[in-house]
């Protein structure tokens, strides 16, 4: 079992859970994932690696609730345990001196861009990070992507805070008019990252994404995480998780990832009439 | 010369109807009066030639002939000198192509049914109550001081690593995933393997003191380099031929789609034949297609028609007496209900507006001249392509090994099909204080053969760190 040290609320819906795992912290990069395993039951999800403690021995991880396993997640405190965490998995970012990075974060994958964002400005790159939600309650995170960008652009869809807007209008403003940007990272819902690719395609700026296709084991043994990139299928959890934005074939990846909606429905009405038992 | 018994003993199994619907155990194993019926069978032949036919030379005739004489801890001791795992090998070795292959009494067509009186004998072992059981023939040696690290839960580990602790070797074994038993626990499905005999098995290697990591996954929570660096005197590699091979063809990216390998673990592993009981999902099809006819492809038939699937064909581009699965399995797999589409190799698959595949597009086949293997080679009828509608399809075309390993760590040498270089008898390879067994270095085999190769390792390691 892996204690939950610490559970923070970061919006009404997305959680940031320190966990004990010493092995994994020891070897933590920024772009890796784990996989966890809520329990016995439970289904074997990806979590994107946001932070590591080398020296207490914790890996946190920032989730959002949207089904059954990430509501299952929900349910629990510090001091709480779970079955399984494994990793970290996955190629971690590839971090050199490019120059200026523009990072592209939409949703809850602020906790994942920060650690990339702040390993790119220790590799002296100039970094301009963009943070994007639907609204305001959705934000967090936002003083800690400062304090590791050089710049902070934040946009909110219906305009509640920040600039009112897309996160692909101020990305191309600063690829277009800027025209120094030497690279793109984008992480956040397929939807967001395939526009930023959509983007930045015209000007030639390399946009590296973080892909998050439906995985079983997470070490290449099961192919269900094979998504297709520049016209070759690889498996997203040991060939990526990062690849160019620009080969990606992002209606495979869209359409795969829907492969069980009607289950996922399915589980999640069960839980949420278990869950109304419980509460009462 | 007394008369030659050639009524074998069969075993009872579940009716086909019923047991296509439920995933428990489909041979239900033999009486204690059926077990000491066959084991009489046994004419205890001079030269033993039945042991010839096992690759890890169980004492056979002693323990048949224990079993005969109804003395069935003497029949667990002999079994068990030189197979540590016989509830597994009983239930899932080739025997017809080992053992009973060169059994006397196969010449007159009735061998031996030695499989089953393995499995009857471990059972019995299991089942029984512990006083009843033989105690461990050789105390355990005094600690070694010394540490090794068992990579890989499967056969292989599991023997390598029993066979080290009994040695006196401080033993760790790491895991990948959540559950210890490789193929044993995620491939091999319950109605032919039933998990709580692994678990069992398992629980055996841990009472030795072996101490089992899940969630470990060596390559990236430590290269080899660094697990020597850390402490362990020498490392066995048991992790297996893991990586699924797809055919490169139009069309394999579309839902429904899936390697045997993942359609196994979501039902085996994960327990997607109890969803929603269970979180993992897995897709039922109405008309789901096999690509493939090794073990691996009828237990995904089976496995699928057990989910509720109206229809289960196997597409397979040679014919019948090519088939690589075990012919048990295979009669099992026919009175179950699962077609055979032979002579039949896919072209493409088809999907729908929502990327969801809906039929196959196939050649028909037929056999050339014979190829490296000694097979006919299938070939392509010209203008001989034709539909076939499919909701799920599963490809079982073989596996690889996982290059994760041979990635992050110098000097381990490794064949163009990606298999580790080392040793045949002892295992070793090209990189120094590291061995290697099983599939990982034959490719896909069989059980008692990475069992086979975990135990010679396990002697040859013993014989490194003493010296
Ligand atoms: C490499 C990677 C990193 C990720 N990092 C994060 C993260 O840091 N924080 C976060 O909140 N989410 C992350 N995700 C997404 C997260 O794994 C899914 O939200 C989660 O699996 C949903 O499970 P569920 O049971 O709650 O929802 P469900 O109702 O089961 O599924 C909702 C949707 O999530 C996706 N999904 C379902 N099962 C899986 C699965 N086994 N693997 C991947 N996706 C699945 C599907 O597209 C599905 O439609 C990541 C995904 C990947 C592949
Ligand atoms: C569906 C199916 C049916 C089969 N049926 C039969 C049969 O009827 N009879 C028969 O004799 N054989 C059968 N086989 C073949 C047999 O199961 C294998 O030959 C045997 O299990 C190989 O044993 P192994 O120990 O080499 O590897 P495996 O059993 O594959 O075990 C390897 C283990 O290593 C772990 N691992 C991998 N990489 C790492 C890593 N980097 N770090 C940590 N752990 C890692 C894996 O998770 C796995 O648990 C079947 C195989 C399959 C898939
Ligand atoms: S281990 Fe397998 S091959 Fe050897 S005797 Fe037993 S069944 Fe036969
Ligand atoms: S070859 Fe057959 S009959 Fe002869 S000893 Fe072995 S099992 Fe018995
Ligand atoms: S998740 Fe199984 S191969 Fe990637």
């Amino acid at each position: 079992m892996y204690k939950i040290l610490e559970r923070e609320d970061l919006t009404s819906n997305v959680h940031a859970y320190r966990i004990e795992a010493p092995a994994v912290a020891r070897k933590a990069r920024p772009g890796q994932f784990v996989v966890i395993r809520v329990d016995e039951n439970g289904e074997r999800i990806p979590l994107t690696i946001a932070d590591w403690d080398e020296q207490e021995g914790s890996v946190t991880v920032a989730v959002q609730e949207v089904g059954t396993t990430t509501h299952r997640l929900a349910e629990l405190k510090t001091g709480d345990a779970i079955a399984n965490f494994v990793g970290p998995l996955g190629l971690p970012t590839e971090i050199e001196h490019y120059g200026t990075v523009v990072c592209v974060a939409g949703g809850f994958a602020v906790a994942v861009v920060y650690p990339i964002a702040r390993a790119l400005r220790q590799a002296g790159n100039k970094v301009i990070s963009i943070l994007g939600a639907r609204n305001k309650s959705l934000l967090f995170w936002e003083d800690e992507l400062r304090s590791v960008s050089d710049e902070l652009i934040v946009t909110t869809d219906d305009g509640s805070y920040g600039r009112k807007g897309l996160v692909t209008e101020p990305l191309k403003e600063l690829i277009s008019v800027d025209k120094k940007v030497d690279r793109v990272i984008a992480i956040g819902p397929s939807i967001m990252m395939k526009f930023c690719a959509l983007t930045s395609k015209p000007f030639g700026v390399k946009t590296v994404v973080s892909l998050n296709p439906i995985m079983v084991d997470g070490t290449g043994m099961c192919g269900c995480c094979r998504v297709s990139v520049g016209g070759v299928t690889r498996f997203a959890c040991v060939d990526g998780p990062d690849f160019d934005g620009h080969q990606v074939d992002w209606d495979l990846l869209l359409a795969r990832q829907r492969t069980y909606i009607d289950e996922e429905k399915l589980s999640f009405e069960q839980w949420l009439q278990k869950h109304a038992a419980a509460v009462k | 010369m007394p008369k030659l018994n050639l009524n074998r003993v069969e075993m009872p199994r579940q009716e086909p109807k019923k047991r296509g619907k439920n995933f428990q155990e489909v041979a239900m194993g033999y009486t204690p009066g059926m077990a000491k019926e066959e084991a009489l069978r046994c004419i205890q032949c001079p030269k033993r030639p039945c042991m010839t036919g096992c690759p890890v030379m169980v004492d056979i005739p002693d323990f048949v002939k224990a079993l005969s004489e109804g003395n069935l801890p003497e029949a667990v001791k002999a079994l068990k000198r030189k197979n540590a795992l016989p509830g597994i090998c009983g239930r899932v070795c080739p025997q017809e192509t080992q053992c009973e292959a060169v059994c006397t009494l196969a010449k007159k067509g009735a061998p031996v049914a030695i499989g089953r009186l393995e499995r009857f004998v471990a059972d019995w072992e299991r089942t029984s109550k512990p006083e009843t059981s033989p105690a461990p023939e050789t105390p355990p040696a005094p600690p070694s001081g010394k540490k090794v690290a068992v990579v890989g839960s499967g056969p292989a580990g599991l023997t390598a690593a029993a066979d080290l602790a009994k040695l006196g070797h401080a033993v760790t074994m790491f895991e990948a995933l959540h559950v210890p038993g490789g193929v044993l626990m995620y491939g091999i499905p319950e109605f032919r393997l039933p998990k709580e005999i692994v678990r069992n098995e398992v629980d055996y290697v841990a009472s030795l003191g072996v101490d089992i990591r899940l969630d470990s996954v060596v390559g990236k929570l430590a290269t080899l380099d660094e697990l020597l660096g850390d402490g362990f005197h020498a490392v066995f590699l048991g992790t297996g031929a893991g990586l699924p091979m797809f055919m490169n063809i139009p069309g394999e990216n579309l839902n429904g789609i899936y390697s045997a390998n993942e359609f196994l673990t979501r039902v085996n592993l994960m327990k997607a034949y109890l969803f929603p009981q269970y979180d993992t999902p897995v897709k039922i099809g109405k008309k789901v297609s096999v690509i493939g006819a090794g073990n691996v492809a009828m237990d995904s038939a089976r496995c699928a028609l057990r989910l509720g699937a109206e229809e289960v064909n196997i597409v397979y581009r040679r014919s019948r007496e090519e088939m690589p699965a075990r012919k048990e399995e295979l009669e099992n797999a026919e009175e179950e209900g699962i077609e055979f589409k032979l002579l039949t190799n896919p072209k493409r698959f088809i999907g729908n507006d929502k990327n969801w595949v809906t039929a196959l597009e196939c050649y028909q086949m037929e056999l050339g001249e014979p190829d490296a293997s000694g097979r006919r080679r299938p070939v392509v009828k010209p203008g001989s392509e034709f539909i076939m509608e499919t909701d799920v399809v599963i490809v079982a075309l073989g596996t690889t090994p996982n290059p994760l390993i041979a990635q992050t760590s110098k000097g381990l040498e490794t064949t163009h099909h990606g298999t580790v270089v080392a040793d045949e008898v002892t295992g070793r390879t090209k990189k120094p204080g590291v061995w290697a067994g099983g599939d990982i270095v034959t490719g896909a085999a069989t059980v008692i053969s990475a069992m086979g190769a975990g135990k010679r390792a396990a002697a040859d390691i013993d014989k490194y760190l003493r010296s």
